[in-house]
């Protein structure tokens, strides 16, 4: 009640006037002030949320702009290996790394995460669709570290039987695919459920097969909440760390086939850091600010394919 | 509104990436204490010990660290990371109380006192399937570099070699590439690995797979099921016994390192690591203890 105005205080002004008209306006006042609080608070969550990631760039730059000044950012592209340790440095092996295995990802799970959402929400029987729902959730729900471990020791060996050595690209691309999923299938539920009804009986009365339905005027009206589900299912394509780390073999090489181990950005940091000093250390948050770059990308052009 | 939720959900995902870098950030600028000799004064332990330097020294410090604030609540011991010439360099400034060294010291550093607190070996395994169970150190150069490709080229399988290396900048790998002197650039790896852990699950995964992994790390995991075999050195056994007693030759050992002979918190410190109360705390860390 602290942020009442005063001229809306009439029950001082008139006191027992109008009992009725009073505890309307009472109402009203309470309404507005749990409304100013909450407006306060969303101001303040926002203003966190953006204050940390605005620092966290900062912090990138102000750790990766000595090196840069320095060497310059072409030498992140063509020097002719990355070693740290002997001051050469391209990075451009793991950028084309992170993006094979977050392209072949998303390959892969789009379209299944799509069509489970479909399938769940148009084609499953209530009590299945509502068991399939909690199963993907617990997927959802499974450490990044767990999928790398199955990875290790069931995914890659299997891999290994079919093509040496095992540890590849392919390894990675499966376990991303399968982390990403349930991202996926959940976000493309949530926003077929918002689908107007209106919609669903408009196609009915044109008597539209349940196909074109779904694929005519269901995807269309639910394209934005898909594509956010896209992006992020990308975002934590790129960013995933520890499972990559485990399955993909970590050799720096731009891939020459699915069965080639390589190194994508997140691991080429999470296995030098730890050990890394000086230039070495610098240069790996070069790698930490590209990574950043690359997910701006997606992120913008998630922007404009939803926006047109 | 799409836009904001777009952008609320690129700072949520930016959040998280940087959670995980800094999670491996090693160090935080020196915060070397403002009176590194605080430590000495008064005859009752208390007050704070600085050491830093190697990574690899590191976690077993900072295991003997709190056993030893466990004993004496008023003491503050804080260890941080950033190589082993960090611990040197810091040791020499004053900028910390003790260093942390993952290797004997050279000559031309004999202007420092170096206690080892523990030992540790490095050797080839393979998988427990694999029936090659000895290699020259030629033949591991050769594997390592991509002359033999073959297991039948060393009297196994007619299988091709998976090569599994360490990460650049591990120490584990600058010894092994030190001792066998190969030079980085030749080596010709299928796999490179973070830890030891990720070594032993690598090969134990792999019939076709040959690594180097922490000794200590890999008796423990035999211990525990892991089908992965460790190769003798140079006709030596590799085991806990060889490297404890010298013999086994790709060996050495963790160093506390101090400009003066130590004084005050630093000096019972050390004591604490001299004794042979630690060697649980070593082995727990797969290291191997000093005979003393």
């Amino acid at each position: 009640m602290l942020l009442k105005p005063k001229t809306s205080s009439p029950s001082t002004v008139n006191p027992g006037l109008h009992h009725g008209l009073n505890h309307s306006l009472d109402i009203y006042q309470k309404r507005r002030s749990i409304d100013r609080i909450l407006q306060v608070g969303l101001w303040l969550c926002a203003g966190i949320a953006g204050t940390i990631s605005l620092f966290i760039v900062i912090f990138l730059l102000q750790e990766s702009l000595p090196i840069l000044h320095r060497l310059g950012l072409n030498r992140f592209f063509t020097d002719d290996a990355w070693l740290p340790s002997q001051q050469r440095y391209n990075l451009m092996p793991m950028m084309v790394g992170s993006l094979l295995a977050m392209a072949g990802a998303m390959a892969i799970a789009t379209p299944i995460g799509l069509l489970s959402a479909i399938f769940c929400q148009y084609y499953a029987p209530g009590a299945i669709a509502q068991a399939y729902r909690r199963l993907i959730e617990l997927l959802a729900g499974i450490p990044s570290v767990v999928y790398g471990f199955w990875g290790l020791v069931v995914l890659v060996p299997l891999i290994g039987q079919i093509h040496p050595p095992g540890p590849s690209l392919l390894a990675g691309i499966l376990i991303l695919a399968l982390m990403i999923v349930p991202t996926i299938a959940l976000t493309a539920d949530a926003s077929l459920t918002k689908v107007s009804t209106s919609y669903l009986q408009g196609a009915q009365s044109l008597s539209l097969s349940r196909w074109t339905t779904i694929t005519q005027i269901v995807l269309p009206a639910a394209k934005p909440g898909i594509f956010t589900g896209l992006m992020l299912a990308s975002g934590r394509a790129i960013g995933e760390t520890m499972a990559i780390l485990m399955v993909c073999g970590n050799v720096v090489q731009i891939p020459d086939s699915l069965f080639a181990p390589m190194r994508t950005l997140t691991a080429n940091i999470a296995l030098e850091m730890a050990y890394a000093t000086g230039d070495h250390r610098a240069v790996l948050f070069v790698s930490g600010l590209m990574l950043m770059g690359v997910v701006s990308v997606v992120v913008w052009g998630t922007g404009v394919v939803v926006d047109g | 509104m799409n836009r904001r939720t777009y952008l609320s959900a690129f700072l949520g995902f930016s959040v998280s990436l940087a959670l995980h870098a800094c999670g491996a950030k090693p160090d935080a600028a020196s915060s070397a204490s403002d009176d590194p000799n605080q430590g000495t004064v008064g005859d009752g332990l208390q007050g704070k010990l600085v050491i830093t330097g190697s990574s690899t020294v590191a976690p077993l410090v900072g295991e003997l660290a709190k056993a030893f604030e466990a004993d004496h609540p008023e003491v503050r011991i804080d260890v941080q990371t950033g190589g082993s010439s960090r611990g040197m360099a810091d040791a020499r400034q004053g900028l910390a109380d003790i260093g942390m060294v993952s290797r004997a010291l050279k000559v031309e550093e004999a202007d420092l006192y170096a206690f080892a607190i523990a030992r540790d070996g490095i050797s080839i395994i393979l998988h427990q399937d694999n029936p090659v169970n000895t290699l020259s150190p030629e033949q591991i150069v050769e594997i390592y570099t991509g002359t033999i490709t073959n297991w039948s080229e060393v009297g196994g399988n007619d299988a091709p070699i998976t090569v599994v290396n360490k990460a650049d900048g591990r120490s584990t790998l600058e010894l092994f590439l030190g001792f066998f002197e190969l030079d980085p650039n030749n080596i010709n790896a299928q796999v490179i690995i973070g830890d030891n852990e990720q070594g032993i699950k690598t090969v134990a995964g792999n019939p076709d797979a040959i690594g180097y992994v922490s000794i200590g790390a890999a008796e423990f995991s035999i211990g525990a099921g892991e089908s992965i075999q460790l190769l003798p050195m140079d006709g030596i056994e590799a085991s806990t016994e060889t490297v404890q007693d010298g013999s086994f030759p790709l060996s050495r050992d963790l160093n506390l390192v101090t400009t003066g002979l130590p004084a005050g918190l630093a000096q019972s410190f050390i004591d604490f690591t001299q004794s042979s109360d630690i060697n649980d705390v070593v082995k727990a860390q797969n290291f191997v203890p000093i005979d003393r």
